[in-house]
């Protein structure tokens, strides 16, 4: 079996700091880590490899420093990783990210496709979806379960609101997998002190196949027309009042709030 | 000269913080509390590769170098000394000495049983009335046959309850004095050997310090560690390395008590501010953090001469004393600068102090560190 | 691309087991008033099987029209199907907006579509506008929340957005409202139908990790035993959200450890905190403060809890929960 993670590069936004005073967001500083639902799609990965031998390959796309989550990839146990970086796939959104990733899957062999279920900077969920259109390939999404059969069926159990599904698909498939589905392993220190000697396959617009319209910023549909921070905390009120009073008081302030 | 760390090192960094953070930190009061070695922790550290990381990948060892095993037990012991010196007496004092002095056969054998962290490795040198005196060793010898006898003790064993395979020095020609001793490979069912009683300890409570006992202890000729008389030489020679490992361990319980007082400082309140902003709580801290960062260049020089395979006997000695007074005087502040609550275990920082003690005292007291130092001073 | 040839604010009508999502209503709301700026009108896209007889109650919540595609395939939601329905409906009507509630299902289907018609996608607008050239203005959280960005489509069409749950105001219900009904059949390709569903089950999610919960309601000293706690768990049950708890609570023996917020528990930072009888130590408030919104209730009106808190009551636990909870109930059932 031969099965593709795509990860990706994200700022770890629960180190992400508010200046008090302006209330804008602190980044410098910030760690680059690898995508918490991407290294949950990773381990799935893994775990299908140490079961049936499975080859795992990893992509990604991003300035040059995402070198670095596909070296923890390897060492995590990744056969093979693809960096897809070019001023073309620059200034992407969501569908012309996408584009450019699936011109990359289709110079592949794959049997399953995988991806986390959304970036924790973007939290869009889009990309998956949109390879899976892209490739014409099946998709299942919010993954927490899968099960081989060792021949070409998936058994997924996805996540829903009020409890789960069970579904069944043939390879080849794209899943989207949530980062609690597992406890993904951690680096081997063997794998850490081989990652950097290994090859990582740097590829560009000539390594994959898709028209150049649908790449980068000419590519993307959407637009950021403006960026704001919502601002520093004001202080609180207090009130010394009735307990009816109190509760009138309470349930004001989360309408407001659109808690209820 | 280049004191930045490599992309390995950085990735290194990553794993072992992580798993020191999710998996090691968890457990470190309650293996503090119950006296309770970590064999948990023991299994996640063997499946990672964590009990090898610097032997060959040919013996099945990680492949890496002291520099990330140093890190290893620094990062370990920031949160957990009890499993930081679990890592040291398995890796510098049972694994180094067999890759370092072993034959071929017996680097096979033992190796990648001790590298895959199947089994545990010790170390026997202390005996009640051999401490800082080691030649004065009183555990006998005698070849018979094929096998060597053993009778004798040896005190104060980390990792002893756990361990299946033990570096034991004995007195085989005591006319020779210290050229008259000699090392041995032991194996935990061994006939005639057995673990005595465990040490109720100050500090890192969770490392099943015992003692050992050999009564007629059958050791196969084969198993003796280098020629008959290098035990000392062997022993020393793994000490230096030992003594490296222990500088990483009291370097990481002061980094470990002052990670918790900057937390402290910042949110504890007195006066209307936060104590961290007091000048006199912010002069300790700066000199605190000179000495840690100071202790932490000696540390990784000290590693980083050993992987070079420079003489570092005095670097790793130098290492080790300034890192233990340096975690002692760290962790004593700490539990001041947190008051009440620091006396208390609601805190980890009174643990560390416990633990920061034992850094002084094995492998070589601060004084025997002085004579070492001293020693290559006036030659 | 022609825009002008793209009008109209179409909403994707979510229906599991044959009832209507709240958000599909929410929509509808705003769809409302995004189509009365643009001076457009509101198209309901209900996708079913044996579901056509609720298309008035669209209507009343504010769609002019609405488009039923009743068929076996769209009984419950599965992704190939309902993209083909809705890439039919769109390439035949060419709405200008489509929104999409961003659940499970939105999530599975949104992007599926948007590379199907080739058009934008935003996820999870907080906030939706026309600007003056008539385009829509999607605006939404990035970075764990701590940036909004406002994004725009303007080249392409239609301008699609998910928005979740709760987001946005459903407009009350106008009993009467005017409104078309109009079938549409759906051609399907079911040779791409691959995906099976074996079953669906629906359970009582077990208690989400205290770190993962959008509201917790905390208790301390002040809520004294258990019989407190259960007070507080009334309210969380009210309010879909987890019963959490100071140290002394659990050092009590009163709740378990992986309910406890602190230093030594958990750091937890919920859209919404109730801090309950809670005087605020330092090591709780260190678990805690960064909470998007803190309510706390304390008799004594020095505790530190004031400090960290967006609002604060002075008063007894024992007297203001349950009535808040009485209140908060009252309120669910009015919504339902």
């Amino acid at each position: 079996m031969k099965i593709v993670v795509c990860i990706k590069q994200v700022p770890d936004t629960t180190e992400i700091k508010l200046d008090p005073v302006t209330g804008t967001m602190i980044r410098d500083g910030v760690p680059s880590i690898m995508n918490p639902d991407d290294k949950g799609g990773l381990e799935v990965a893994l775990t299908l490899k140490d079961k049936y031998g499975a080859e795992v390959t990893v992509i990604t796309m991003g300035p040059p420093q995402a070198d670095d989550i596909l070296r923890e990839a390897l060492a995590m146990g990744a056969d093979r990783a693809i960096h897809l970086s070019d001023r073309k796939f620059a200034g992407a959104d969501t569908l012309a990210t996408s584009n450019a990733i699936a011109g990359a899957l289709r110079m592949l062999e794959y049997d399953l496709v995988i991806t986390g279920r959304q970036a924790i900077d973007g939290d869009t969920a889009q990309v998956g979806p949109q390879i899976a259109e892209h490739l014409d390939l099946p998709q299942v999404t919010y993954v927490e379960d899968l099960e081989f059969d060792g021949n070409k069926t998936f058994t997924i159990r996805k996540s829903m609101e009020e409890g789960y599904q069970m579904v069944q698909v043939e390879a080849p498939c794209v899943v989207t997998v949530l980062a609690s589905a597992n406890k993904a392993r951690y680096m081997s220190v063997r794998g850490i002190v081989e990652a950097y000697d290994r090859e990582v396959e740097v590829w560009n617009f000539n390594n994959i196949r898709v028209d150049e319209a649908k790449l980068g910023l000419n590519g993307s549909p959407t637009r950021v027309w403006k960026s704001f921070t919502k601002g520093a905390k004001a202080a609180g009120t207090l009130y010394e009042v009735e307990p009816a009073e109190a509760v009138d008081i309470i349930v004001e302030k989360l309408k407001e709030k659109f808690i209820i | 000269m280049d004191f930045s760390l490599s992309k390995k090192e950085i990735l290194f960094l990553q794993m072992i913080r992580a798993f020191a953070e999710k998996e090691v930190k968890p457990l470190a009061a309650e293996v503090d509390e119950e006296e309770r070695f970590p064999l948990e922790t023991v299994e996640k550290m063997a499946k990672l590769g964590i009990m090898g990381i610097p032997f060959p990948v040919e013996y099945g060892g990680a492949g890496g170098d002291n520099v990330l095993y140093s890190m290893a037990v620094e990062e370990l012991s920031r949160v957990c000394a009890t499993t930081g010196v679990i890592v040291s007496a398995h890796t510098s004092l049972c694994a180094s000495p067999i890759y370092e002095f072993g034959t071929e056969e017996q680097k096979k054998k033992y190796l990648p049983k001790l590298c895959s962290g199947e089994w545990i490795g010790a170390f026997g040198l202390t005996e009640p009335n051999a401490g800082t005196d080691a030649s004065a060793q009183q555990t006998m010898a005698v070849l018979e046959d094929d096998h060597y006898v053993l009778n004798g003790s040896k005190i104060f064993i980390t990792n002893a309850a756990y361990a299946n395979v033990y570096i034991v020095m004995a007195m085989t020609d005591k006319s020779q004095g210290t050229r008259g001793i000699s090392a041995f490979i032991v194996e935990r069912d061994f006939p005639g050997f057995s673990i005595g009683k465990k040490e109720k300890k100050m500090g890192i409570r969770g490392s099943a310090t015992c003692e050992l006992i050999f009564e007629n202890c059958l050791v196969p000729k084969e198993n003796l560690l280098g020629k008959p008389g290098e035990g000392f030489k062997i022993a020393m020679k793994t000490l230096d390395g030992g003594r490296m490992g222990i500088a990483s361990q009291a370097l990481g319980i002061a980094q470990g008590a002052m990670d918790e007082t900057v937390k402290y400082v910042k949110e504890r309140k007195q006066f209307g501010k936060a104590i961290g902003q007091f000048q006199n709580t912010q002069f300790q801290l700066a000199d605190l953090d000179t000495k840690i960062e100071a202790a932490r260049l000696l540390v990784r020089m000290a590693a980083w001469k050993k992987d070079r395979k420079m003489p570092y006997s005095a670097d790793s000695a130098r290492a080790k004393l300034f890192a233990a007074e340096t975690a002692m005087e760290m962790t004593t502040k700490a539990v001041q600068f947190h008051g009440g609550y620091g006396y208390t275990r609601e805190y980890p920082v009174e643990r560390m102090m416990r633990d920061a003690k034992i850094t002084e005292i094995y492998e070589g007291t601060s004084e025997v560190q002085r004579m070492v130092i001293a020693a290559a001073l006036l030659k | 691309m022609d825009k002008s040839q793209y009008k109209d604010v179409y909403v994707f009508v979510e229906q599991r087991e044959g009832v209507i999502q709240k958000v599909a209503l929410e929509l509808l709301g705003k769809a409302r008033e995004l189509a009365d700026s643009l001076q457009e009108q509101v198209v309901a896209m209900l996708l079913g099987h044996g579901v056509a007889g609720q298309a008035q109650e669209l209507i009343a919540y504010g769609a002019d029209v609405v488009l039923c595609a009743d068929a076996p395939e769209l009984e419950e939601y599965n992704t190939e199907p309902y993209a083909q329905a809705i890439t039919q409906i769109v390439r035949e009507r060419k709405p200008s907006i489509v929104l999409i509630g961003a659940t499970t299902i939105g999530r599975d289907l949104g992007p599926r579509l948007s590379a199907r018609l080739e058009t934008g996608l935003t996820a999870d607008c907080t906030g939706l506008a026309i600007s003056e050239e008539r385009d829509l203005l999607m605006t939404r959280p990035a970075f764990g929340g701590n940036l909004m960005a406002t994004i725009m489509c303007k080249q392409h069409r239609p301008q699609m957005s998910t928005v979740r749950p709760g987001v946005m105001r459903a407009k009350p219900r106008e009993e009467g409202r005017d409104g078309k009904v109009e079938n549409i059949e759906i051609r399907f390709d079911a040779s791409k139908f691959k995906v099976r569903i074996l079953k669906t089950v629906k359970e009582q999610k077990n208690r989400i990790d205290i770190t993962e919960a959008k509201v917790l309601v905390s208790g301390g000293r002040g809520v004294g035993n258990a019989e407190g706690f259960e007070m507080l768990g009334k309210l969380a049950e009210t309010i879909h959200a987890e019963v959490s708890s100071s140290r002394a609570m659990v050092d009590a023996g009163v709740m378990p450890h992986d309910r406890q917020v602190g230093q030594t528990g958990k750091t937890v930072r919920p859209d919404l905190y109730f801090a309950l009888g809670i005087s605020g130590a330092i090591q709780h408030l260190a678990g805690m403060e960064e909470s998007e919104f803190i309510i706390a209730v304390n008799k004594d009106k020095y505790a530190p809890i004031f400090g960290v808190a967006d609002l604060g009551i002075v008063g007894d636990v024992k007297k203001v929960v349950p009535l808040l909870t009485e209140r908060l109930a009252a309120i669910r059932k009015e919504e339902k």
